[in-house]
């Protein structure tokens, strides 16, 4: 009895299997160019990701075809989900290989855009970072480009926001231990704030940590004026719930990570002052934003993937701008073969919503302000505080 | 002096709150080992369900009747995961039924992971409990100072319910000796489905007072929790409930004075360490029996 179960199960295995091959191969057939999601969407990042996602959706929405050397293509998004974890950023990365995708564009979070980077070069394909901050992710290597700024200017900003703004004496840094983003961003603002004559304490909570009350406390007792929390927005949320009610009103400041409504839902109602630097500020392109908004609202999926609301994050926006950026490259390489965007790559520029992107010798966008927000904790909104450069 | 106080109290809050769920946790893996000899991995992930169930009630109907639902919800999963996963193993070798409990584990992380599509889910606040106070000049939520309180009556409760019921008696015998009981009448299967009901019970008023304090459920919540307060029950002797729940303080209130000390990215390792070392010393925890039989 078993034996012969044994052989059923055998059996449908096998004619799933093949019910798989014969569906796959004629997707690929037809005019198809693949373009490789390469985001979080679980994990401490899968918010954020989950937003990025919607601005490439949102814009293959919008142009779902591309012309390359006079025949059209229909463009093709393909998933995987890198869980926010190094550790499964490989076997992410490879299944998009495995599809055949022509470019990839992501990640959400610096760290997983690093550990994937290997994988992508050996197998010779381009990828677009979209918000990776992490000056790592391009360094020394010929095949990774961003579109946004970098840490290193990022921190610099806040640091220099703090001193101007706060009139920061002491600022209180923390991250989360072994997190590239996390890290970097600490060390660069560290850097910049030392520079500028301020005191800096800088302290790590282990990963899976929910009890911030201790560090708040810790920052607390060092007499910080301000605090730099640039984390992933699930501990965000835990760090502005029990700053508020701890009762710990030291300004928190943080990076690009936290602007998302994860962190407006958070912050509604309480007694803090949150400032965060990003690519776009919610406003500065009504057309855009309304079509946006509207597309989001149309699928209850998209609004969830939002966080329940139609509050733009800038990081869909610069996902928006990432798809076009690689349609841009494949128009000019004039062909879908990843050997060839990747030499087009280069000398691509494209003019999108959050400004121009012209990549300079490491593959990096040149980029010289950031916009710094503010929660609106009454109307839990973002307000628009400035836009700051370096200097 | 209410400087010194002002400053240190929040450390020692946190960690006596943080140690009270431990407890609650720790007695439902210390309870069901006295049993079965089993380490219940998938207690900790219990604990998250609880967690996001309580998501799910508090927002399609009222608080009231939210929590009860919540508790009976987990109840009944700690029942049906005993039917279903451990119960036709109850003759399989004791490394079998670890295993299976490990592939529960991941069966509830998977499921949640599936019904949350990855994002945290914020955890209601429960009117009371997510109130802030201030005692000395410390402000910290109400459920903070009422952790301890609950955890200890609950504890009263519980070891008068084993020392002074017939089926806490039961159970007394079961954990003594499996076979002999179960000759002598005792039906083992109701006695094991019993102590299985009244660990998800504490787990389920664990995860109410947790989530309160540290509002976001992931899948992965229930690991760190359900690991540490797997810990303080083996340093307090697993077996022992008494045991699991000052192993449980003391694993809390330690981890929050390490962190006040500025020592923060030790915490964790700290409690690790802990398990080594008694491990070393003691195996049998503080208050454990001596056996012969551990896995």
């Amino acid at each position: 009895m078993k034996k012969v179960l044994a052989i059923v199960l055998t059996v449908a295995m096998v004619l799933a299997l093949t019910a798989c091959g014969g569906g796959t191969g004629k997707a690929s057939g037809g005019d198809v160019v693949k373009i490789g999601v390469y985001e979080p969407q679980s994990g401490d990042n899968g918010a954020g990701g989950k937003q990025e996602i919607l601005g490439m959706q949102y814009a293959n929405s919008v142009q779902p075809t591309v012309k390359i050397g006079g025949k059209e293509y229909k463009v093709e998004l393909v998933y995987a989900d890198n869980e926010s974890s190094n550790d499964k950023a490989v076997s992410a990365a490879s299944q998009l290989i495995g599809a055949g995708c022509s470019v990839i564009l992501g990640s959400y979070g610096s760290g997983v855009s690093i550990a994937a980077s290997d994988t992508f070069l050996e197998a010779g394909i381009p990828a677009i970072g979209v918000t990776c901050t992490n000056p790592q992710v391009t360094e020394g290597n010929s095949h990774y480009f961003r579109i946004c700024f970098l840490d290193p200017f990022q921190g610099t900003v806040m640091a220099n926001f703090a001193k101007a703004t706060f009139g920061a004496k002491t600022a209180y840094c923390l991250g989360q231990l072994g997190n590239d983003y996390d890290q970097g961003l600490i060390n660069y603002f560290k850097q910049a704030a030392e520079a500028l004559g301020m005191k800096v304490t800088t302290e790590a909570f282990p990963e899976g940590n929910s009890d911030f009350t201790s560090y708040l406390t810790n920052a607390k007792n060092a007499g910080a004026d301000v605090i730099f929390a640039p984390c992933s927005t699930s501990y965000a949320q835990l760090i502005i719930e029990q700053s508020a009610t701890q009762g710990v009103s030291i300004p928190l400041l943080a990076g690009d990570t936290w602007d998302s409504n994860v962190i407006l839902n958070a912050a509604a109602g309480k007694n803090l002052d949150i400032e965060v630097s990003t690519f776009y500020q919610e406003g500065a392109n009504a057309d855009f934003e309304s079509s946006f908004k509207a597309w989001i609202n149309g699928d209850s999926t998209n609004l969830a993937n939002n966080g329940g609301n139609d509050t733009l994050a800038a990081v869909s926006v610069m996902g928006y701008d990432a798809y076009f950026t690689a349609l841009a490259a494949m128009e000019k390489a004039g062909s879908i073969a990843a050997a060839d965007i990747m030499k087009a790559l280069p000398d691509t520029t494209y003019t999108g919503i959050t400004g121009e992107i012209k990549f300079d010798a490491t593959g990096d966008a040149e980029r010289d302000s950031a916009v710094i927000k503010k929660v609106n904790t009454k109307d839990a909104a973002w307000e628009f505080v400035a836009v700051q450069g370096v200097n | 002096m209410s400087g010194f106080l002002e400053a240190n109290l929040p450390y020692i809050l946190a960690g006596i709150s943080v140690g009270g769920q431990y407890a609650l946790i720790a007695i439902g893996y210390t309870m069901v080992y006295g049993i079965l000899r089993l380490i219940n991995f998938a207690h900790g992930d219990v604990f998250m369900v609880a967690g996001l169930v309580m998501v799910y009630t508090s927002a399609s109907m009222p608080m009231v009747l939210a929590i009860p639902v919540v508790i009976l919800a987990t109840v009944i999963l700690g029942f049906a995961i005993e039917r279903v996963a451990y119960m036709p193993l109850r003759s399989a070798p004791r490394m079998s039924v670890m295993i299976s409990a490990i592939g529960v584990s991941y069966l509830l992380q998977n499921c949640a992971l599936y019904f949350t599509g990855g994002l945290p889910k914020v955890y209601p606040e429960i009117p009371l409990l997510s109130n802030s106070v201030t005692i000395f000049g410390a402000t910290t939520k109400v459920v903070t100072l009422i952790t301890p309180v609950i955890t200890l009556v609950l504890v009263i409760a519980l070891v008068t319910f084993i020392n002074k019921t017939k089926l806490g008696m039961a159970m007394r015998a079961v954990s003594k000796d499996f076979e002999t009981s179960q000759l002598m009448g005792i039906r083992i299967n109701n006695v094991i489905s019993a102590t299985f009901m009244i660990g998800c019970f504490l787990a389920a008023i664990g995860s109410l007072l947790y989530f309160s304090n540290y509002t976001s459920v992931i899948p992965t919540s229930g690991g760190m929790p359900g690991l540490k307060a797997f810990v303080a029950a083996v340093f307090g002797g697993i077996g022992s409930i008494p045991g699991a729940v000052i192993g449980a303080f003391v694993i809390g209130i330690c981890e929050n004075i390490i962190k006040g000390m500025g020592l923060t990215t030790f915490s964790d390792a700290f409690t690790f360490v802990l398990l080594i070392v008694i491990l070393l010393v003691k195996p049998t925890g503080i208050f454990g029996e001596k056996a012969t039989d551990k896995v």
